[in-house]
């Protein structure tokens, strides 16, 4: 297969693939080193190849970062700090409250955000709020659906708004 | 209920090449973690923890009328090689199976639904994985799948979920959707075109992963690929779902680009490693497991490449669970040495190749022929 010409002086092998989905449509864009350099792209390791354990000791050691990464102790289950960075594992639900200070810069880390906007979970017996949260998911969900024009999910979906609406 | 023969399909379902592209695509897994209110997570859990889960998840399934009629398997009471055959099914993964050869942990267990393709793990890294393995691309359908059982799940259990954080997990890299959606793919094409670095590259910059057959830390075998979503928080399990079909199709797009300029460009050393591929499986006394993917990897090109009608891609599909230590142990109906494992699989192999897949009427003598080639 022919060499990638770079998309932007168009003279030099391109090496940087670049890859974005802007409004749903996927576009790749080739560029050299020194064009994707200027563009600021860096195609240095991507957090997916490292580690856990070491994306946690790296923010561990960040000396911009005041955390108080080695200190502190899960209530619950007694999980430490060193017990996380050396495991890179949250000991119980209770971990995410007791470290609830550090754990979004790791979370924005690893995931580019620290906020669920999936699914709303439905305890067994849901308050009001709970309910509405839910409710307030599935329309979300609906509305989806009904713009992919999935209408088979959309009928699902509708089904269990129905059957989660007061009367 | 602790009978392997009453799970659906033997858990051989995904094996059976109907889904899209079936012969790129082996099998779709979407999968959610979740935990319990309550108790520590599966690294950290104490036998009591794992008991307790594994009771009160008992007792949803009971109250569920979906879920009631499933099949419960616990790990514990499985025999050894049977707990290896779920696991060379791809339906418990290793860490259910208990650490350097020792016995699974109480409370170990998979559910399997009886009324459709999905599963669940007990006391795993997380206390519940729930898992849809299909065949083909079939992302969509195993996630809705997956999705409604955890809706049912979830209606009896008390799941542990934070408002900011979505549903918790014992690793950080799961927390959000706990969800994961995987497709197994063969890329020869990308491979052999040396194309497949930037593929993978591509996939990286859109918050994929890939990783070898039996998942992370696995290795890359006979250029089959499992790709993956990295992200589980900060989008939509629709969105990560649509992202991941996306890419995938894309990928299938240069595979089959890469495909095609093989057959044009480089037609005569193709076809000739698949011929010899195909040749050394049919009649080879011996072969390790590597060795097989290997092979089995050109035959599969083969096939896609309709050099080998006669073969089926099941079979194909098929040789490659029952090829491996404790299935060839349990059709030997004892354990096996590793060069007597060697033996027994090639002796599989051809079995199958004579029975399910004759190419020889498909073989014309002349093709390929330099000196019948038209100036």
């Amino acid at each position: 297969m022919s060499e990638m010409i770079c998309e932007n002086c168009g003279s030099t092998d391109a090496v940087v693939h670049l890859t974005q989905i802007v409004n749903n449509q996927m576009s790749t864009h080739h560029l050299c080193e020194k064009c994707a350099a200027e563009k600021g792209l860096d195609s240095g390791p991507a957090v997916g190849d490292m580690p856990l354990v070491d994306v946690i000791a790296q923010i561990a050691e960040d000396p911009a970062v005041d955390t108080h990464w080695g200190s502190g102790q899960c209530s619950f289950c007694g999980l430490t700090h060193d017990d996380f960075r050396r495991t890179g594992r949250l000991g119980c639900p209770h971990c995410y409250e007791s470290f609830s200070a550090e754990l979004p810069r790791l979370l924005r880390r690893i995931h580019g955000g620290a906020k669920h906007v999936g699914k709303v979970y439905l305890p067994p017996d849901p308050s009001a709020s709970e309910l509405e949260k839910r409710l307030d998911g599935l329309r979300r969900r609906l509305e989806r659906a009904v713009q992919s024009e999935d209408f088979e999910r959309a009928a699902e979906i509708r089904d269990q708004i129905r059957a989660l609406e007061p009367a | 209920m602790n009978d392997f023969e009453a799970i659906p399909d033997h858990g051989l379902g995904w094996l059976e090449a109907s889904g899209e592209h079936a012969d790129i695509v082996l099998s779709t897994r979407v999968r959610v973690a979740r935990n319990l209110q309550g108790h520590a997570f599966g690294p950290r859990a104490r036998v009591n923890d794992r008991e307790a889960v594994l009771r009160e998840f008992r007792a949803a399934i009971e109250r569920s009328p979906g879920l009631r009629d499933g099949v419960l398997l616990e790990l514990p009471s499985v025999g050894e090689r049977m707990r290896r055959i779920l696991h060379e099914r791809r339906l418990v993964t290793r860490d259910l199976l208990g650490h350097d050869d020792g016995e699974p942990a109480s409370g170990t267990a998979v559910h399997f639904s009886t009324r459709d393709p999905v599963s669940v793990m007990v006391n795993e890294e997380d206390h519940l994985r729930a898992q849809s393995l299909v065949s083909g691309l079939r992302i969509q359908e195993a996630w809705q799948v997956v999705d409604r059982l955890d809706d049912e799940l979830g209606r009896e259990l008390p799941f542990a979920y934070h408002h900011d954080f979505g549903f918790l997990t014992s690793c950080p890299t799961n927390v959000g959707t706990g969800l994961r959606a995987s497709v197994f793919m063969h890329l020869p094409g990308l491979v052999l075109t040396k194309e497949i670095g930037k593929a993978l590259r591509g996939l990286g910059e859109l918050g994929l992963t890939f990783r070898g057959l039996y998942g992370e830390g696995s290795e890359v075998v006979g250029q089959f690929f499992q790709v993956s979503n990295q992200i589980t928080l900060g989008r939509t399990e629709d969105d990560l779902v649509d992202g991941l079909e996306r890419a995938v199709r894309t990928v299938i797009q240069k595979e089959l680009e890469a495909r095609h300029w093989l057959t044009r460009e480089a037609r005569g050393i193709t076809e000739d490693k698949i011929w010899r591929a195909y040749g050394l499986l049919r009649y080879a006394r011996s072969l390790s497991f590597d060795e097989l993917m290997a092979l089995l990897s050109s035959v599969r090109l083969g096939k896609s490449l309709k050099l080998l009608p006669g073969l089926r891609v099941y079979s194909l599909n098929k040789i490659m669970v029952f090829t491996q230590p404790a299935h060839l142990e349990q059709a030997a109906g004892r354990d096996l040495s590793p060069e007597e494992l060697d033996e027994h699989r090639a002796s599989y192999v051809r079995r199958v190749l004579a029975t399910e897949g004759d190419v020889s009427a498909t073989d014309d003598p002349s093709a390929g022929d330099p000196s019948s080639e038209k100036p």
